[in-house]
């Protein structure tokens, strides 16, 4: 082997001292880091993908995990990620797969952009004792509304509201498959919602029996692989969606490995058990506006006009005209995906270098839906790359609707953002299929997390609409007003519609 | 802060500008002298079938060159003369004001009665967002605005207020705490018949910007206030809303008690949050609208701001101060305050 083995990337080692021997580290790491040879445990740093599942288990925090400092001569070009990848693709000829987001390291927009509170002029609303409404409806609306007078003097309604969904709180959770990720992520995060009033997606993998309690409370996804679409799937979901594109692989097609369709994950998408699920990368009856019209209008023909039906594409560099397009063609909400989207597996080379942040995506389709006077028409969902009440706030002053949330959602579950999601051993039990390691996560329990974090970030939320002196939702939506951005050049500070700080 | 006054005489009944002007400086305190300024309606009788165009110039020259350039491009001007005005040792003059009676071409018109606006509201637009030097601040039919920086009184003065007489006054005497204090930011806002006073802050006013300006408004007074006359325009005008129907949009109820109304009053407010969300306005705020039927004054859903009205025959006086009324008319009777959000509203008899 010419190539030679590239050195591990974590250090992984067990004070012995403290060590009581019982053997939950070997149970726990499902990558195999930890085996027990006679009455010693050995370790093989290598396998480690920092997971931190042996960390978090270990009753006697015997267990020290660290990034291994360079073992190649630091370059600021030929940085070890690139050499490793070399290395890997000398070896393999083959395209390099990653889970979760984008992991390179750009800057992130949303730091330099920040929030407005009040001082003297106007009061500050204290959330506690004044109303404070985070409500928001998704779908089209009317862009203006008819009263008739009835014969008695009485003022009625002549405008016809469209479906729309009513959400407590703006923040829903994106679609992540059954399949990509577990039943029990997706009960945990389905009895979630549906306390709290709000949505989640089922992902392109159909929708298990199991879930059929929540179905009030999810959108279903039509994809381009059409896994799991059947009549009673549409009927089941409050919302539908088609996907176009997904943040953290803009212009590609899903893929979930055979390794991962088990019995269960094969009757919910409707095929055989162990083959790969790919979904084409277009849809092949959508290679246009018009077609993508026919489709939306199948689909509510079918659910009889009863639900509204979203787009999710990525954000592109052209995502504005797309977004004005879709907003034109009966959809009645367009959900846009940035490129620090998370995703069960994407080429590397695509999750890291194809697509443009979320913050900018919302701003330029917010600012061309204006322009062409439909912006009331249709609703705006964010996703990918939300990590906090903060960026909330920031999407919503920039334009959007309501965000999803995905990698928030699982870190909520537990997930480290290790990364290996595609390989079926998440430890966690959140992406993998395999029973046992499935059954360390308890829907129960993890309901209860997701519901903390959506609760979190709503108080939170209420917090800085109150310092800021607005009660209720409407008022934040695209209010560049409450922005301003900071350490951003001119140009980006245009496409953003903010001023800088101080101004 | 901000001390802010309204009345009607719903016979039509005119009043001259002199109690007005003594009401507002009652509010001193609620003013800081950079601004204060008033609104009148039916003053114009013998103009009453145009535009009266109220501008600012900087100087004479090519501002008003551009500006008369395009009202004859767009219409006939049957008058024009300089504002008539007494200098006051109080008021440092930046502006000439002037007056333009002016009438829309035929030619521009489709037929429809809007049309007109259309473009009475597009050389609003046209010149204060790009004719430097020269700002539009009141364009309805007999009617004018009048305003500068300076105390209440002396703003009076400074136009001859008393010489005015008109049968809907506002009034506003302001403290200017989020934007400069120049001429054009002084109150009343106008824009065609709506004039807008308003006491208080918009804390949405980026969101109903954007909202308005996608319909083609330009907000450049650099003050929040200017979008409400423009809400105003676009719900009251051209979507064609009634006044309860544009405060129920721009200060609707909560959602708890839309939730426990019957349910098709529940549904028609729900569409009006849903269709209106954009419009609807957050901040503490007090407000009173100047428009061709009559006046609408309302505050903010949490009543941040102080209103006060009173009644006392044909007439409806909306104010800050009950005080301030009462040197309007000693006798008013019926003096309460309005619930948040809640629209009060003073038409004419027919
Ligand atoms: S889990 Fe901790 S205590 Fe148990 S065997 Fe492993 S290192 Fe030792
Ligand atoms: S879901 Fe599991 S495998 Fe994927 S990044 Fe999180 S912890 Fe790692």
């Amino acid at each position: 082997m010419t190539l030679g083995s590239v050195p591990p990337k974590f250090k992984v080692s067990i004070d012995r001292d403290q060590c009581m021997d019982c053997g939950r580290c070997i149970e726990n790491c499902s990558y195999g880091v930890y085996r027990r040879e006679g009455d010693k445990i050995l370790i093989e740093s290598r396998k480690c993908t920092g997971c931190l599942r042996c960390v978090a288990m270990c009753p006697r925090d015997a267990i020290t995990l660290t990034e291994k400092p360079v073992d190649y001569r630091s370059h600021p070009l030929w940085s070890r990620e690139v050499r490793e990848d070399i290395i890997k693709q000398a070896r393999s000829g083959k395209i390099i797969l990653s889970g979760m987001g984008n992991a390179s390291d750009l800057p992130v927009v949303y730091d330099h952009l920040l929030l407005d509170a009040c001082q003297v002029t106007n009061p500050s609303i204290d959330p506690l004792r004044e109303p404070m409404e985070l409500r928001t409806y998704i779908g089209k609306k009317p862009s203006k509304l008819k009263f008739r007078k009835t014969e008695s003097g009485d003022v009625e309604l002549e405008t016809k509201i469209a479906p729309n969904l009513k959400l407590n709180t703006p923040i829903m959770i994106g679609h992540m498959s059954f399949g990509a990720i577990s039943l029990n992520s997706q009960l945990s995060m389905a009895k979630a919602v549906t306390e709290l009033g709000t949505y989640m997606g089922t992902g392109e993998g159909g929708l298990h029996e199991a879930l059929y309690p929540y179905q009030d409370h999810m959108i279903v996804q039509v994809a381009s692989g059409r896994f799991g679409v059947n009549i009673d799937y549409l009927e089941r979901g409050a919302a539908i969606e088609i996907k176009i594109g997904q943040g953290a692989k803009p212009g590609i097609g899903g893929h979930l490995p055979g390794e991962k369709v088990s019995e269960e994950v094969s009757k919910a998408r409707m095929i055989p058990i162990g083959s790969d699920a790919i979904s084409p990368a277009p849809h092949h009856d959508i290679y246009s506006i018009e077609d993508l019209v026919q489709l939306i209008r199948s689909l509510k023909e079918a659910t009889e006009w009863k639900k509204p039906v979203f787009v999710k594409i990525a954000a592109v560099h052209n995502v504005a005209p797309i977004a004005a397009g879709i907003a034109r063609s009966s959809a009645d909400a367009v959900v846009i995906d940035g490129f620090r989207g998370g995703t069960g597996a994407a080429p590397k080379v695509f999750r890291d270098n194809v697509g443009i942040p979320i913050e900018i995506a919302i701003a330029s389709v917010d600012q061309k839906l204006r322009e062409q006077g439909v912006r009331n028409e249709i609703s705006i969902i964010a996703s990918g790359g939300i990590r906090s009440s903060a960026d909330l706030a920031k999407s919503i002053a920039l334009g959007a609707d309501a965000v999803n949330i995905g990698t928030a959602a699982l870190v909520a579950l537990g997930c480290r953002v290790c990364g290996n999601c595609y390989r079926n051993l998440c430890p966690w039990g959140i992406a993998t299929q395999r029973p046992e390691l499935v059954s360390r996560l308890d829907p129960e329990r993890g309901a209860v997390q997701v519901s903390n974090l959506i609760q979190g970030w709503t108080d939170e939320l209420s917090e800085l609409m109150g310092a800021a002196g607005i009660n209720s939702i409407e008022s934040l939506r695209g209010n560049r007003d409450r922005l301003r951005g900071y350490m951003l050049d001119e140009k980006m500070l245009n496409i953003l519609d903010v001023l800088p700080a101080g101004a | 802060m901000c001390g802010i006054i309204g009345f009607i005489d719903r016979t039509k009944s005119r009043m001259d500008g002199s109690s007005i002007k003594a009401a507002l400086s009652l509010m001193n305190e609620r003013g800081s002298g950079d601004g204060a300024g008033y609104a009148a309606y039916g003053i114009y009788p013998d103009y009453a079938d145009y535009y009266a165009l109220h501008v600012f110039f900087d100087n004479l020259g090519e501002p008003k060159k551009k500006v008369d350039e395009l009202l004859q491009q767009l219409g006939e001007i049957v008058h024009q003369e300089e504002i008539p005005t007494t200098p006051q040792p109080g008021i440092k003059k930046v502006h000439t004001p002037w007056r333009y009676f002016f009438k829309p071409s035929e030619d521009l018109m489709s037929g429809k009665a809007a049309s007109e606006k259309d473009v009475v509201t597009y050389i609003v637009m046209e010149v204060n967002a790009n004719v430097k030097g020269a700002t539009i601040f009141s364009s309805g039919k007999n009617m004018g605005v009048f305003k500068a920086s300076g105390w209440p009184e002396d703003v009076a003065n400074f136009y001859r207020i008393e010489d005015y007489k008109g049968y809907i006054w506002l009034g506003h005497n302001r403290y200017p705490t989020n934007s400069p204090g120049w001429w054009g930011g002084a109150h009343p806002f106008n824009l065609l018949n709506w004039s807008v006073v308003h006491n208080g802050e918009i804390t949405s006013y980026g969101t109903n910007q954007r909202y308005v300006e996608g319909y083609g408004y330009k907000c450049t007074a650099l003050t929040d206030t200017e979008v409400v006359a423009y809400l105003f325009d676009l719900l009251g005008r051209q979507h064609d809303l009634s006044y309860e129907m544009v405060v129920k949009a721009l200060a609707p109820p909560f959602w708890d008690d839309i939730d426990r109304m019957p349910a098709k009053e529940a549904e028609l407010n729900r569409a009006v949050r849903l269709t209106y969300g954009s419009a609807l306005m957050n901040g503490p705020f007090a407000i009173v609208v100047g428009t061709e039927n009559g006046i609408v004054g309302f505050t903010d859903r949490i009543k941040l701001r102080p209103l006060v009205v009173g009644e006392n025959g044909n007439r409806l006086y909306i104010s800050s101060e009950e005080a301030a009324i009462r040197v309007l008319d000693p006798e008013v009777k019926n003096v309460y305050t309005p619930r948040a959000g809640e629209p009060i509203i003073g038409r004419f008899i027919e």
